[in-house]
């Protein structure tokens, strides 16, 4: 196809108008030239023979007649072997190479291969004659802690390709020549270990959807316990500013039992991505030994950097997520903040002039949110593997109001909602989720009935709290009052837990069962206590010992110690279990 | 390239329009009016249709005047001539001294890629316990004031701008009231500090599109003597006039109001000028501290809300202290792990208590009976509040983490405290003998 080309006719922002003289899509891409550089852009809207491009960079410059060249190709990333511990901005840019070649400063215009030019050690799985199709593998290499297959492209046409040519084993350039396959017509296709795919696409080159029923383990207390996350789920973490939401997220980026995380670092704090860039390559994976960043890919587009790759941001990292989950494996999305995501559209939106919803979003924001947690999913490959791909998204929802758009669609397709609550931050309890107003959907570590058990004496425990501060403590009674103690005790030695604490910071399934057998015990006991003074101090005092006891290494000699005095502490002053509760034991 | 247009389509607001070609976005111009000039940019074009932004306002503008493109964007001058100096929110002096030409450099330059910035590891000492001990402030910072007017938000800043060891300082004003800008210049020549200080300047009674060009300016100086190796604090106050004014522009612009009438980029708009905020290694640092002030006391109004989800923590100015809720340093424990082994723990043992304390006192205002824990817990609230909330108290970190301590011996059994027993074993006060 001849090259299209056009003209600038308008600048509102980073919205562009561009009169072009023939065919052009929806969602390609086109440069603007201004002086010797080019500016990218997103063709987002088509009216009659012009075209409004959303240009993912800064447009002071840019003048009425500039020229613009269209590439007929859709906003699209590279795919292959060399992605695993990359930091990208939103349109797949490395920034580590940018800041060698450019410095301190972001510089609009450069456009660097994403994936890096480097050789691997190819062993090919097909040969000549061979028959295969769209997302079947032709050979592996290995990258890191896996075998990375190198697929047939999922952009050819899903028809039968033979195996015209592949290479022998040995050490190829991720761009060299590795086959050639042929389909019927005698169309015949060379392939390297990279191709592209349109971000904006969701990758279903997958048997089946399954339903996601495996936890996925995150070594946060409140979470598997409580409100679990499932692998192939969705969830989301709403919370106003300073509740702890980023914290939460890069404390699952490190403990989370999965086999890839994917950080979206979009449109919030660069300081944030930073730590975990530095941190990362520093931390060791205790599942495999290896530095965390080798199961990590950073897309890191930050607040102050420009909005449409805002946009974009969250397409490249999910597009990358289904990519690997096509080699059966387990892949973690962590995307802070989709609400900037929303913010972007919202601002694109405006600039087009569409008309309004609530809050100025656009209509269609609504659909784009379930579109996008709608790429998450538990799938069997053709060839009966299982890979997945989890989304969790943090929510900022303005004034830290949850009755706001970007929350209340989010809501509607999540399948676990750990909303973060001011008062709980305020009060140093974090991690600061809500128990009692937050939801999951998926099934967690420990057995449903106890978990419930736990769950009605924390309702409980705040309904006397309630209660309380409208009669006063003297209007309530000691078992209430017991019961509001122990509704405490779940919270502080459970529930709460110190991000900052080498041990607690994560607790493993096998410590989170031990612990909840015990706390268990200690919320099932009916305790002979005179008044409420003998109350708090029981319960302090307990407290105390258990709070101990979570800072302490697992199973070690101190550890045991402890346990030994807690069980001593509980049953001095327990007349005898709840009898509802210890048919649960 | 310097070619005069002299048909001044339409005046809306402080923007007007006019027929012009090859003119590009961000452009500066100059309107010329019979008796009067001004700077503009442009912010909007539509073939040949060019919108301008007026600096001093469209007002008394009448079709016939004259606009001259200059052909580039926005500027400012950089050197070593700026310390001492006032400038206006065009960068025109303020003061009796020259204008400066030399050295011109683009504001509102390209961000800092992430990949090259390092986590801040200073922390800067306030003398203020409940900044240095409960929400340490840290090299590189981007913090604000969130406060209500008529608390002494301005002394603050200015308090914690003179204790603070940088190199130089630039004082962005936005709206501000003459008499705190005259506030600022006597604190800063008072202290000697005035000629390590910038300061651009726009009063409640200057155009309103100058206060929109005022963090650019100062952020624009202030990147390049951090780059060139300064430790620089950047003062913005008060930065809900820098939302207002936009807000102003936008409503001009027929934009789409999201919240309240700011527009739909105003968590972008902020974030670009905050996230200047930087620690480039191998060089000096930017540091930024702000006011937003918050229109009846409502922290979920846009600015102090978009504010809020920008910057790495804020300090909540009322009553005359800094509260202990709703303030936070997101960057604290990147330096309060090396400061003492108990200032985390005491940190939040303490709000924790604190967080108790305010309850029993609402159930005393209520009117209920007080038990033992509440008395304990209203003592310790009032000792808390006297000795280390007081804006007064001016004592190192140390000192305030030993006063938290004696202050909790002073009202608590130590297994009251939620804090770790091996801590407890080391620094609860010993009781004296007598
Ligand atoms: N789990 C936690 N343990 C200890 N402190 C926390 C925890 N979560 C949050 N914080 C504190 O709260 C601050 C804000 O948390 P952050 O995750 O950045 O909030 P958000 O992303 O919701 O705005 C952190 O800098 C930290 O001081
Ligand atoms: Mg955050």
């Amino acid at each position: 196809m001849a090259n299209t080309s056009g003209r600038v006719i308008g600048v509102n922002g980073n919205m562009v108008s561009v009169q072009f003289d023939s065919a052009i899509s929806k969602n390609e891409v086109g440069y603007i030239r201004v002086g010797d550089v080019r500016l990218k852009g997103e063709v987002i809207r088509i009216n009659k023979d012009v075209a409004s491009l959303q240009v993912f960079e800064m447009t002071n410059g840019v003048s009425v007649g500039d020229l613009v060249e269209f590439t007929h190709e859709m906003l699209s990333v590279e795919l292959g072997p060399g992605l695993l511990q990359q930091i990208y901005d939103g349109l797949q840019n490395p920034l580590p190479e940018l800041a060698s070649q450019c410095g301190f400063f972001l510089q609009r215009g450069v456009y660097l291969d994403p994936i890096p030019n480097q050789d691997w050690e190819f062993t090919p799985v097909v040969k000549v004659g061979d028959v295969v199709r769209p997302a079947d593998t032709l050979g592996t290499v290995p990258e890191g802690l896996f075998t990375h297959q190198i697929m047939v492209p999922f952009t050819l046409a899903e028809t039968d390709w033979k195996v015209v040519s592949i290479n022998a084993q040995g050490t190829y350039n991720v761009r060299d020549t590795i086959a050639v396959l042929e389909d019927l017509k005698g169309n015949k296709r060379e392939l390297t270990m990279v191709f592209t795919w349109p971000v904006k696409k969701a990758i279903s080159c997958y048997e089946e959807r399954l339903r996601p029923d495996e936890t996925l383990v995150t070594k946060i207390r409140i979470i598997d316990t409580f409100l679990p996350v499932a692998k192939g789920g969705t969830y989301c973490t709403p919370g106003p500013f300073g509740a702890g939401k980023t914290v939460l997220q890069h404390m699952t980026s490190r403990n989370a039992d999965v086999d890839i995380v994917i950080i979206a670092a979009c449109g919030e704090r660069a300081g944030e991505v930073v730590e975990v860039l530095k941190e990362f390559p520093e931390l060791t994976d205790p599942k495999t030994g290896r530095s965390l960043m080798e199961r990590t890919i950073i897309i890191c587009n930050t607040s102050s950097m420009p909005v449409a790759s805002r946009e974009a941001s969250v397409y490249t990292a999910v597009t990358m997520a289904e990519y690997y989950r096509q080699m059966g494996l387990n892949v973690l999305l962590l995307a802070d903040s989709t609400s900037r995501w929303a913010q972007a559209m919202r601002e694109m939106s405006g600039r087009l002039e569409e008309i309004p919803g609530e809050e100025a979003f656009p209509a269609y924001l609504e659909s784009r949110i379930a579109e996008f947690y709608e790429r998450a999913g538990k799938v069997r490959l053709k060839d009966g593997r299982i890979g997945s791909v989890t989304i969790g998204g943090t929510v900022s929802p303005a004034g830290g109001n949850f009755e706001e758009p970007v929350t209340q669609a989010t809501l509607k397709v999540v399948g676990a909602f750990h909303g973060l609550s001011r008062e709980r931050s305020d009060a140093r309890k974090y991690p600061a989720i809500d128990p009692l107003g937050s939801w999951s959907k998926y099934t967690g570590v420990i057995p449903g009935k106890k978990v419930e058990f736990a769950r009605s004496i924390l309702f409980r425990g705040s309904e006397i709290n309630q209660m309380m501060k409208v009669v006063g403590e003297e209007g309530t009674s000691v078992n209430d009052y017991i019961t509001y103690q122990k509704g405490e005790l779940v919270d502080a030695c459970y529930l709460q837990q110190n991000s900052f604490d080498p041990i607690d910071s994560s607790v493993s399934i096998e410590r989170q069962r031990y612990t909840f057998t015990l706390l268990f015990k200690i919320l099932s006991g009916i305790y002979d206590l005179e008044d409420k003074k003998q109350v708090r101090s029981f319960f302090n005092t307990v407290r105390q010992k258990f709070l101990d006891w979570n800072n302490i290494e697992y199973k070690s000699e101190r550890f045991f110690q402890i346990e030994t005095e807690l069980e001593n502490l509980y049953k001095g002053k327990m007349t005898s279990f709840d009898p509802d509760a210890e048919k649960l034991m | 390239m310097q070619k005069v247009y002299s048909k001044i389509e339409s005046i809306v607001g402080n923007v007007i329009t006019v027929r012009a070609n090859g003119v590009s976005n961000s452009d500066l111009a100059i309107v010329t009016s019979p008796n009067s000039q001004s700077y503009a940019n442009v912010i909007k074009l539509d073939g040949d249709l060019v919108s301008l932004q007026v600096f001093s306002g469209a007002q008394g503008i009448s079709t016939g005047d004259q606009v001259r493109f200059l052909g580039v964007p926005m500027r400012v001058s950089y050197s070593e001539n700026l310390l001492g100096r006032v400038f206006d929110g065009t960068g025109t002096p303020r003061d009796k001294g020259p204008a400066l030409s030399e050295n011109m450099i683009d504001i509102g330059g390209p961000a800092v890629n992430p990949a090259k910035r390092i986590i801040p590891r200073n922390m800067i000492r306030t003398g203020i316990p409940m900044i240095d001990v409960f929400n340490t402030l840290v090299e590189s910072q981007k913090l604000p004031i969130f406060s209500v007017s008529g608390e002494p938000y301005n002394e603050l800043l200015a308090r914690i701008a003179m204790q603070a060891e940088v190199d130089l300082i630039v004082l962005g004003g936005m709206g501000l009231k003459y008499d705190d800008y005259l506030f600022f210049k006597d604190t800063l020549e008072n202290s000697g500090a005035m000629s390590r200080t910038i300061m651009f300047v726009h009063t409640a009674s200057d155009p309103t599109v100058e206060c929109m060009l005022v963090p650019d300016l100062a952020l624009a100086v202030a990147e390049r003597f951090a780059l060139d190796g300064k430790k620089v604090l950047v003062l913005l106050t008060d930065m809900t006039n820098f939302a207002d004014s936009m807000k102003e522009m936008a409503i001009t612009m027929d934009q789409v109001p999201s919240n309240r009438g700011y527009p739909g980029d105003l968590y972008s708009s902020l974030a670009s000028r905050y996230e200047k905020a930087v620690d480039f290694e191998g060089a000096g640092s930017l540091t930024i501290l702000a006011v937003t002030t918050m229109p009846g006391d409502d922290v979920t109004h846009p600015v102090p809300d978009n504010t809020g989800y920008i910057t790495e923590g804020q300090y909540y100015l009322k009553g005359g202290r800094i509260e202990p809720f709703g303030s936070l340093s997101r960057l604290k424990q990147q330096v309060n792990k090396d400061t003492r082994d108990d200032h985390r723990a005491l940190m939040d043992g303490m709000i924790k208590l604190y967080a108790s304390y305010r309850e029993s006192l609402e159930k005393k205002s209520m009117g209920f009976m007080m038990t033992e824990w509440d008395d304990k817990l209203l003592k310790y609230g009032r000792l808390f509040e006297s000795k280390l909330m007081d804006l007064s108290v001016n004592i190192a970190l140390e000192q305030a983490l030993d006063l938290g301590w004696e202050i909790l011996s002073e009202c608590f059994e130590p297994n009251e405290t939620g804090l770790k027993s091996d801590l407890i074993l080391s620094r609860w006060p010993k009781k004296s003998a007598d």
